[in-house]
């Protein structure tokens, strides 16, 4: 009996812990020090904010960066750095919730188009392949005017238009795993299918696939601005980054701040999220665990 | 009951071979040409074979990891071939598995206690506890600590992973056992220590096996019996000791003389094989050995020889060697 209590204590006290290792490597710690920063201020947008997001300051247009309007104003007067604290809640909102949906369902369609061979996955890569052929803006654009304008529509239609490039990215590194030798050796075992999937394809495919997330956050963010741009995203004075940086377009020359300040936060957050993707996949990498 | 634990009868597995825009089928790789022997209770049965023979699309057929294209294989009184997949994937408890290459054959993502911890959460309603003490009696057979637990196949050498690899298959105690050329990926000097185990292991627990091998000494140390196959066909097989000693099929011979000899005194024959093997999409007329056999007529030329018993074991041969 002595032996079995051993033997689940060491189990606790292994340093294999994800986060552990993610915060051990200095480009993991990098980007979670920039994600964290991103997210504590969305969190504490009213506590660090100087002003109201809406509130028109017409005497002071345009201004440049000061002790009063740290990021300087816009056209309307508005204080820019309140609107970036607050956009960076729509920005990471819309970014995470879109990727969310896109990536769950297309790593479930990937996995069991890669898996099973036939009707199913030539079934599933019809779909797939359709909604590859059309261009993601104008494909969003379509899926939020069935919808209706709103921020959650704004979320499902990028969700939706990320879906295939997941669900191929899956089912290709699926489709080479699957070929070899312990999924075989799984199945001689006697595994169900289901648990195959689930206990040795799945987590061998992880490493494109977080890639490939990290990737799409930023592309997500990036969609999410252009649609605010065309007036079916954030409806303003809602402030989000992209539509910030649309806004600036025509004063561009005139007011710097205008395009370098919400430009540098998507800048800090894509790459912070990039720097995280890469160490995630090289911490998931069982070969660098002592 | 018959004292046949396994029975394989006519097995053949085809590949088909597709072209063209619609994948039409134009032929069919033979990779499996009729192959019938039987396994005894307890009895280490040997398929040798060049590479290339079909002896591991063989042993996967029997198990189904491939799925046969004709025959019968008789495990316990069950046809196999008739069982469903669900069927099939419960009576994997009794006949398991080991892949050559163990390099390839462990997830690399689990630990050996979840490697080990699997067949047994698969197959048994454990607790905890059973499970933790079946799978400490088994690392402590293959010479695993208890420390190596929570290691991940990479953190272990060649050996040490086939014997992992090995304990994963012997876990659920099987009663019989496919071993697929289990120490040919590994070094020399670490392939007799497996093989050791191997048999150490099958005798304590009273397995069967298949043990599927293209190195004549190691199948001469391992098994009882013998077939030796070629182009997906058995052409002669028996007691090891009958064959090593007088082999009866020209084939057997030349692969036989092959094997190095240590006897600096012997005389060397070099082997009386020419040629390649023949393409399995395309197999010669007649006998498959005939296009390479000194002693090949008209006859092997024309007839497939088939299994048949002569002189104490079968035999596929028009012109046996005396």
């Amino acid at each position: 009996m002595s032996d079995i209590k051993r033997i689940t204590k060491k189990r606790k006290f292994r340093k294999d812990n994800t986060l552990y290792l993610l915060l051990r490597d200095p480009l993991g710690r990098a980007g979670f020090m920039g994600i964290a920063l991103i997210v504590l201020l969305a969190i504490f947008a009213p506590y660090i904010s100087n002003f109201d997001v809406a509130e028109i300051h017409s005497k002071d247009r345009l201004q440049a960066p000061n002790s009063t309007y740290w990021f300087g104003t816009d056209n309307f007067g508005r204080d820019i750095f309140s609107r970036i604290v607050y956009g960076a809640r729509v920005s990471l909102i819309v970014g995470i919730v879109s990727v969310s949906i896109a990536a769950g369902i297309g790593f479930i369609l990937g996995i069991i188009s890669g898996y099973f061979e036939g009707r199913i996955e030539t079934t599933i890569m019809m779909v797939m392949d359709v909604l590859f052929a059309f261009p993601s803006i104008l494909l969003a654009l379509l899926i939020v005017a069935v919808l209706g304008t709103s921020i959650v529509n704004t979320m499902i239609a990028i969700g939706i238009v990320n879906i295939p490039v997941f669900t191929r990215t899956v089912r290709a590194s699926v489709k080479s795993i699957k070929s070899l030798d312990f999924v075989a050796d799984a199945k001689s075992i006697g595994l169900k299918d289901r648990d195959i999937l689930i206990r040795h394809i799945a987590p061998n495919s992880l490493a494109s696939f977080i890639v490939q997330a990290t990737l799409a956050l930023s592309s997500a963010i990036l969609t999410e601005a252009t649609m605010s741009f065309l007036g079916l995203g954030i409806r303003p004075p809602e402030p989000s980054w992209g539509s910030m940086l649309s806004e600036s377009r025509a004063f561009m020359e005139l007011a710097p701040w205008m395009v370098i300040f919400p430009a540098l936060f998507i800048i800090l957050t894509i790459l912070s999220f990039n720097i995280l993707g890469d160490a995630l996949r090289d911490v998931l990498d069982p070969k660098l665990k002592l | 009951m018959s004292e046949y634990l396994l029975t394989v009868k006519n097995l053949k597995t085809y590949f088909p071979i597709k072209e063209g825009l619609v994948k039409r089928t134009v032929g069919y790789v033979k990779a499996v040409e009729d192959v019938s022997f039987s396994v005894k209770q307890k009895q280490v049965y040997a398929i040798v074979g060049e590479s290339g023979c079909g002896k591991s699309t063989a042993g996967k057929s029997i198990v189904r990891l491939i799925e046969p294209t004709a025959g019968e294989v008789i495990f316990d009184g069950k046809n196999l071939s008739s069982l469903s997949d669900e069927e099939i994937r419960l009576k994997r408890r009794d006949m398991q598995f080991i892949f050559q290459n163990p390099y390839s054959s462990l997830n690399p993502r689990m630990n050996v206690y979840q490697l080990l911890s699997e067949p047994l959460k698969t197959h048994f309603n454990l607790t905890e506890n059973e499970m933790q003490l079946q799978i400490l009696e088994m690392i402590d057979k293959i010479g695993i600590t208890e420390d190596q637990l929570w290691r991940y196949p990479h953190q272990f050498s060649g050996g040490q992973k086939q014997r992992i690899s090995i304990a994963r298959a012997l876990i659920t105690k099987p009663r019989f056992v496919i071993a697929d050329e289990p120490v040919s990926a590994l070094d020399v000097s670490i392939q007799a220590q497996v093989l050791n185990l191997l048999i150490n292991l099958q005798k304590e627990m009273e397995l069967a096996m298949v043990f599927i091998s293209h190195d004549l000494n190691v199948v001469r140390f391992i098994s009882s019996e013998v077939a030796v196959m070629y182009l997906g066909s058995i052409m002669e097989s028996g007691s090891t000791d009958e064959i090593y000693q007088k082999p009866l099929h020209p084939y057997s011979k030349a692969l036989l003389d092959a094997v190095p000899n240590i006897d600096p005194l012997k005389k060397k024959r070099r082997s009386s094989l020419k040629g390649e093997v023949p393409n399995p999409a395309n197999p010669p007329s007649g006998c498959p050995f005939s296009p390479r056999c000194s002693r090949a007529d008209d006859i092997c030329r024309k007839e497939k020889p088939t299994l048949s018993f002569y002189k104490g074991r079968n035999i596929a041969c028009h012109n046996p060697l005396e």
